[in-house]
């Protein structure tokens, strides 16, 4: 048996001792590297998008804590349609052979494993072959996908964002597409934004600081309880209309959002790529409101504004299709879902907490995947909720050196189904998750940047195959298993 | 993964990353300030209740200031050759706003609602999205560039009077003034910025400096009230070609200055309604402002 399909072994059980150590390595090796960056201070530069930092000759470290994290100044520069206000933003004010647009790409190297993968006791499945439980890893060099940035101000106060965005094997995709009409009526409180965008999360998960299979999302942006028939992911860009509002420092901020209940899907369809299945016809609601502060007593200038925003997506799905021979055409049945919580952002001194929690609730007809006119539902079956969140933190020795690590936990709160029926455990579905990360950026300027990025990032989902999607894809042989997924990476994060 | 591959993936991880620190970090260290400069451990700036303090500053000026104003705050961070006008120099500790006499140092207050305010139709940015403890530290920290600071006090804020009221009268003295002052040789008889000597004028670093054009303009460099306009031309824009008329026009005659210059601006105005219905039943009794206009032309 190859060694990398060691059967029925989980190497990241060994013990609690060994993680430790793992992780504590980990850390020091991250230290060990900045011990003397950090301790000389040495400067030098750090990236945004560049294409805005060009424009406005600002370096990116104004807007952003690390690249591509904004600080509350780039939130503003944000809320105000990427425009700093100052009679400047028209592009009639640029040279003429500016042009807004920037490129990102992170060549690495990284590890993955999963453990609890259905795999084949025989390489090629040939006679004899039985399914056993064992570990699929891999490692190599590889690429990351491709952003193409292209945002700014087609005239005062209307602005847009183009983002093209592709896998690493070159499939594309629009990930961004929208123009935005700003401060309607000369009021700052009253914008409208019309396309393909992010829901208004101050915790963004596209502009945040990991990035492996495991660590580069957020598992809470994209969980539903196994089973469900939804495919919503609070991460996930949306398509629709916004209006939003903000104060002149963006300490409060609003967002309401009418969007298809398609998942930001192009066409007609659940997604942004071609043969997804078709969607319904409803519209979902987001709704967002932003409080920022400065803490009383906090008389540490520190690396920002305190700010915590509660939300809410209220949305719906279809559970069958209207079909012609068999074949879907329009989604019908729509049942409704929810997600509510709240996020923030608190910061003393070097040290940036971001802390968030979700509860999430689906209709038993999308839990249960029973289509809505098929009659009753299966017996015993309700709406299934989970709760969950994270914790993040960032530590700042400067501008161009963070050390970053999140906790990530969810638990469903109510399965579709009862144990009794289904045969599966009560913690069926959750999640937990462990990341630690630091990015180095050796330079930081307004033309370009880089960053050198460290990050190893693990994750346990019971019974379910992992959101990283890495080890063979498919849920584990047992229900009851947890499935430990781990990834380790090494890269050169760019963009110019 | 054993914690043998493990050790083993993050040696040669550190390692990587160390072999790419050791290449040359294009760095920018704060440089130490002039010689008999405050310290920039001992600088502080008070804004109300608030101290700042100049060695968090030191870090905010980094992160948010470097570019333009330069490791040396001299103005010349590396995207100064592309900004015009050019970043402010604070090692002259030469600033425009200020509610100070021309000449003066300003006050902490001056400073903080510059970096607050921005300049509009500059590269300088609005700061209010930071922390009125940041800006404070800003200030503080700005202060450790010239000498100025450890030998001179910041000069006694000027005297604002109260506005008096908004009249054609009022309009029409202010109008005379533009005129006696010769204010429209820079601004322009329109007040678009165009007068004979626009085209001349160069700052205290000999870059050249445009007027500013009231035609298009709805705010101004120090401020947008009728108090900065009244606070602008009676301390003068220290570094730049305005001059303090603190000396040659008295606080109503100032304030008449001041009804007048609005009517120049693309705003919704009881000076600019004022002037519009005055304009339409005078039109044949109204002078040219200019070279050919008698002194207290109409």
């Amino acid at each position: 048996m190859s060694r990398r399909f060691r059967e029925g072994t989980n190497p990241m059980k060994l013990s609690l001792r060994s993680r430790f150590f793992a992780c504590a390595f980990l850390v020091l090796g991250m230290l060990a590297c900045d011990v003397r960056l950090a301790s000389a201070l040495p400067t030098g530069k750090v990236i945004a998008i560049p294409a805005f930092a060009r424009k406005y000759g600002l370096p990116c470290s104004a807007c952003h804590t690390a690249w591509p994290e904004l600080n509350n100044f780039g939130q503003v520069f944000r809320d105000n349609g990427y425009q700093l206000m100052n009679d400047r933003d028209s592009p009639i004010w640029q040279n003429p052979s500016y042009f807004p647009i920037a490129f990102r790409i992170t060549p690495n190297w990284h590890r993955e494993t999963a453990d609890h993968q259905v795999i084949d006791s025989i390489p090629g499945g040939g006679g004899g072959s039985v399914p056993i439980d064992g570990k699929v890893i891999q490692s190599g060099f590889d690429l990351s996908g491709m952003d193409l940035w292209s945002a700014g101000t087609i005239y005062k106060n209307i602005s847009f964002v183009l983002l093209p965005s592709s896998d690493p094997t070159a499939v594309w995709h629009f990930e961004s597409a929208f123009i935005r009409f700003d401060n309607l009526a000369g009021s700052r409180w009253l914008n409208l934004k019309f396309g393909r965008f992010e829901l208004d999360n101050i915790i963004s998960e596209k502009r945040f600081l990991f990035l492996t299979n495991n660590g580069g999302l957020y598992q809470i942006y994209h969980f539903n309880v196994p089973g469900s028939l939804n495919n919503f992911g609070y991460g996930d860009n949306q398509i629709g209309v916004e209006i939003a509002g903000h104060s002149i420092n963006s300490y409060e901020r609003y967002s309401i959002a009418v969007l298809s209940s398609n998942e930001g899907g192009v066409n007609f369809t659940t997604d942004v790529v071609p043969g997804a299945p078709p969607a319904g016809r409803s519209y979902d609601v987001n709704l967002a409101y932003t409080q920022g502060f400065n803490a009383p007593g906090f008389s540490e200038s520190g690396i920002g504004v305190q700010r915590i925003q509660p939300f809410a997506y209220i949305g719906r799905r279809p559970t069958y299709n209207e079909t012609t021979g068999g074949a879907a055409l329009v989604g019908e049945g729509n049942k409704p879902f929810y997600r509510i919580g709240v996020q923030g952002i608190f910061t003393f001194k070097n040290l940036e907490i971001d802390p968030l929690f979700m509860h999430g609730y689906d209709n038993a007809y999308l839990g249960t995947a029973t289509p809505s006119n098929s009659g009753a539902l299966p017996a015993g079956s309700q709406g299934p909720t989970f709760n969950g969140g994270f914790l993040e933190a960032h530590y700042y020795f400067n501008p161009q050196n963070v050390v970053m690590a999140r906790y990530e936990q969810i638990n469903v709160g109510k399965q579709a189904l009862p144990s009794a029926v289904t045969g599966l455990p009560g913690n069926y579905g959750n999640v937990k998750a462990y990341s630690v990360a630091y990015r180095w950026y050796p330079i930081m300027f307004s033309r370009a940047g880089l960053a050198v990025h460290a990050e190893y990032s693990i994750t346990k989902s019971i019974g379910i195959v992992p959101e990283s999607g890495d080890g063979t894809g498919g849920p584990p042989l047992l229900p009851t298993d947890g499935v430990w997924s781990s990834s380790t990476f090494l890269g050169f994060d760019f963009a110019f | 993964m054993t914690l043998k591959k493990f050790a083993v993936t993050f040696a040669l991880g550190s390692i990587a990353l160390l072999a790419a620190g050791s290449v040359e970090a294009q760095d920018v260290h704060i440089n130490a300030a002039p010689v008999g400069s405050p310290s920039v451990e001992s600088g502080e700036s008070h804004i109300g209740d608030i101290t700042g303090h100049a060695e968090n500053g030191k870090k905010l000026y980094r992160r948010f200031c470097v570019g333009c104003h330069g490791v040396d705050g001299n103005g010349q961070g590396e995207n100064a050759q592309w900004i015009n006008p050019q970043p402010r120099d604070f090692t002259d500790a030469i600033f425009k706003c200020r509610s100070t006499p021309t000449g003066t140092l300003p006050t902490d207050q001056d400073l903080y609602d510059a970096v607050t305010r921005g300049f509009v139709t500059t590269n300088m940015p609005q700061w209010r999205p930071l922390t009125p403890y940041q800006r404070a530290d800003l200030v503080a920290f700005i202060k450790t560039w010239s000498p100025r600071w450890a030998k001179e006090k910041a000069g006694t804020p000027i005297t604002i009077p109260p506005e008096t009221p908004v009249t054609i009268d009022s309009i029409l003295r202010g109008r005379a003034e533009f005129q006696k002052l010769e204010c429209w040789k820079c601004h322009g008889p329109q007040g678009h910025g165009d007068g004979p000597s626009a085209a001349t004028l160069t700052d205290s670093k000999d870059q050249p400096i445009r007027p500013y054009n009231f035609s298009t303009g709805t705010r101004f460099m120090c401020g947008e009230t009728n108090r900065d306009l009244y606070r602008i031309f009676m301390t003068g824009l220290d570094g730049s070609p305005m001059p303090s008329f603190a000396d040659v026009v008295k606080p109503d005659e100032g304030w008449d200055l001041v009804h007048f210059l609005r009517t120049m601006q693309p705003l919704k105005t009881e000076e600019k309604r004022l002037w519009i219905d005055y304009a339409k039943a005078h039109q044949n009794d109204i002078k040219p402002i200019g070279p050919d206009a008698a002194a207290g032309a109409q």
